[in-house]
């Protein structure tokens, strides 16, 4: 993994990964509405991360993303989920109660009757819980790659 | 206040998830609040499962509802009478599991702060540790078969990664890697029999499951994937090859709870065995059964006990030796109770003594595991070969392991005596033959310890450890309360066998209790 590829490539997957992110998220925010969800927009997110890191060298990328980066988010995913579900105890309800859907506000929205376009703004709680998802599983994903690719570089260095 | 008391089954998963997911957080805070910060969580976590417990031995099934606003609100009302959301239903039976799981939990936790000092990684440690304790309460508590499943492969990963986590030239990544793939193997065998079951009855509730039971042709292919995943996740004997590698491997306060942790793939297979498929399923057969998977795994495990030289690779043996006594009790218990020849006490005795064992087993075998986490955090080494005359300066640890060492054999004044005395005697009624194996196998277990006592405490002073200190302060503590259990128990087994016990055993065998709690009377 020390050489890069060639500028081609390299131009190509800087480009791609705009679109792959914007994709994942996506994929992320309308995890309640379409086919998809926190999971698999966060590993499309993901993917993106690994384009870069195939496409440019390890120490490169190590530049402009930090390790302690995709622990933060993988962190804030996590806490941000468990939060959610917790704040409905303090607000009377039981554990992992929906009590944002159907109040008005933020995600709160009632879904109209009969075939819609589509709206961002429903579901109550499983959006955050689906965006908190997305979150955790882009930092865990792009971790898992970069620990694995840091062991293929220090195996080759060995040999 | 009444929210929380409301919330208490919820909060059993949530603490030590919460706690879990922010221990990464305060690990920047630094070492001392990290700790003080695991130690409140445990804590807290384990006052829930206790207060639960008598909740429910006070006032019956807790059935509790996630997602809902109300706790009263456990069935929809355009639901078809179904409990579509996904419920945990605690019982007396629960009830008994979350009090092991509480004791042993927060023991392990004291003993690991104090015994991880030394090394790094330690928030990934105590996040996999909070995760595995959320696993095992969720597993516990459920009452819901894919719910169940999810909690499995929580706690199978949080302990492989566990097991792994001292990589040790290897060895132990080995350990962790066959410990997370028979674990997965478990868990789909497991997932299968819960599509088997779902495909027929249109839910994943065990109440709803229990109470359309019909034992066609799939129900009885599930119940094996069922019987053989759980049995393997339990360690029985001709699926107990991991747990050597991976009980010698893992940190000892981890190898403590992954007894624990077994003992809820038990009790799962209990509650397959008597609820899921309450009367339904042949219980002769299906006692045999569990008979002679017990008898193998008491046998073999202690034969393949004996000749060990590593201490942590003996007590994992031994572990599954004691784990066939359980099986033996409840075999027993539940061929004996379908009987017409036998009073239905024998039965009802010998799942009493099952089931105590197992509380006894994770009290015992813990302590056991902790002082052998204590001889390696002091000496490096558990080669019993290398190992001589710690007595002298180890005395605390000496006297626990003696404790735990006579427990486990079954002498008098200690627990495992109490438990294993109520397996003799109803087995004997069943089965001499049975008894009498029993018996040989807990004089080869006093025979094994008497050999790992004297070759790890007795004799001179070794030159090597001439200056081993005694366990620090906390590790005492853990190992105290364990031990202090221990004794307990064995003066009183009858008080523990009228709170505790027998509940548990009342709890399981009657299935139409456990429906109705969930199906409201149907």
């Amino acid at each position: 993994m020390s050489d890069c590829m060639s500028k081609i490539i390299r131009t190509t997957a800087d480009i791609m990964f705009m679109f792959i992110v914007v994709f994942g998220f996506y994929i992320v925010l309308h995890g309640h509405l379409t086919p998809g969800g926190g999971f698999q927009g966060g590993a499309v997110i993901a993917t993106g991360f690994i384009l870069l890191i195939v496409a440019h060298k390890l120490d490169d990328f190590l530049g402009w993303f930090k390790k302690k980066a995709f622990q933060n988010f993988e962190m804030s995913g996590l806490i941000l989920f468990i939060g959610t579900a917790l704040a409905a105890i303090p607000l009377g309800y039981l554990f992992f109660m929906n009590f944002l859907s159907g109040a008005g506000g933020l995600f709160g929205q009632v879904v109209p009757y009969g075939v819609n376009p589509g709206f961002l703004n429903t579901a109550g709680t499983i959006p955050i819980m689906n965006i908190a998802v997305g979150i955790e599983v882009l930092g865990g994903l792009s971790i898992i790659i970069l620990y694995m690719t840091s062991g293929i570089s220090n195996h080759e260095e060995g040999e | 206040m009444d929210i929380l008391f409301d919330n208490l089954p919820g909060l059993l998963i949530a603490i030590p998830l919460l706690g879990a997911f922010l221990t990464p957080l305060l690990s920047r805070a630094g070492d001392s609040i990290r700790n003080a910060w695991v130690l409140i969580v445990t804590g807290l976590s384990s006052v829930c499962g206790l207060l639960v417990a008598s909740q429910v031995l006070e006032t019956g099934t807790i059935v509790y509802t996630f997602g809902v606003n109300t706790v009263s609100n456990i069935i929809p009302p355009d639901s078809g009478g179904i409990p579509i959301r996904i419920i945990f239903t605690i019982d007396p039976m629960n009830a008994f599991m979350l009090i092991i799981a509480a004791i042993v939990g927060f023991c392990i936790t004291l003993f690991s702060v104090s015994s991880m000092e030394r090394l790094s990684g330690k928030d990934g440690f105590f996040t996999l540790v909070l995760l595995l304790i959320a696993g095992v309460y969720g597993m516990i508590a459920t009452g819901d078969l894919f719910n169940f499943f999810v909690f499995l492969e929580i706690s199978s990963l949080a302990g492989a990664a566990l097991v792994a986590y001292r990589i040790d030239k290897g060895v132990a990544a080995e350990a962790g890697l066959k410990y997370a793939a028979l674990s997965t193997i478990g868990g789909m065998l497991f997932l299968v029999g819960v599509g088997l079951l779902f495909a027929q009855y249109n839910s994943l509730n065990m109440a709803v499951i229990a109470d359309r039971m019909q034992l066609t042709g799939l129900d009885i292919i599930a119940f094996v994937l069922f019987f053989t995943a759980l049995a393997m996740k339990c360690g029985a004997v001709p699926m107990h090859f991991w747990t050597p590698d991976s009980y010698a491997m893992a940190p000892s306060a981890i190898t403590a709870f992954l007894v624990v942790s077994s003992q809820a793939s038990l009790y799962a297979l209990f509650r397959v065995c008597f609820t899921l498929y309450g009367g339904q399923i042949n219980p002769l057969t299906v006692g045999w059964v569990i008979i002679i998977l017990g008898i193998l795994s008491m046998f073999i495990g202690v034969t393949m006990a004996i000749p060990q030289k590593d201490v942590k690779r003996l007590m994992a043996y031994h572990a599954v030796s004691q784990t066939g006594y359980m099986l033996l009790g409840v075999g027993v218990g539940l061929a004996a109770l379908s009987s017409t020849c036998l009073s239905q006490s024998i039965g009802v005795m010998a799942l009493k003594g099952g089931l105590f064992h197992i509380m006894n087993h994770a009290i015992y075998k813990g302590l056991l595991f902790l002082t052998a986490g204590v001889i390696m955090y002091r000496c490096g080494t558990r080669n019993l070969n290398q190992l001589g005359g710690l007595g002298h300066n180890m005395k605390w640890t000496m006297v626990f392991f003696m404790i735990g060492a006579l427990a486990i054999a079954g002498i008098p004044p200690f627990n495992g005596f109490a438990s294993k005395l109520m397996i003799y005697e109803s087995t004997f009624l069943f089965n001499p033959l049975l008894a009498v194996i029993a018996m040989v196998v807990s004089i080869l277990t006093l025979a094994s310890f008497v050999k790992v006592f004297h070759s790890m405490f007795m004799g001179p002073k070794l030159p090597e450890y001439e200056n081993v200190k005694e366990a620090p302060t906390p590790m005492l503590i853990a190992m105290g309360i364990l031990a202090i259990l221990v004794v307990l128990f064995g003066i009183f087994p009858q008080q523990v066998v009228d709170a505790l016990v027998a509940p548990a055993a009342s709890a399981l065998i009657d299935y139409q209790g456990y429906i109705s709690a969930v199906l409201g009377g149907a």
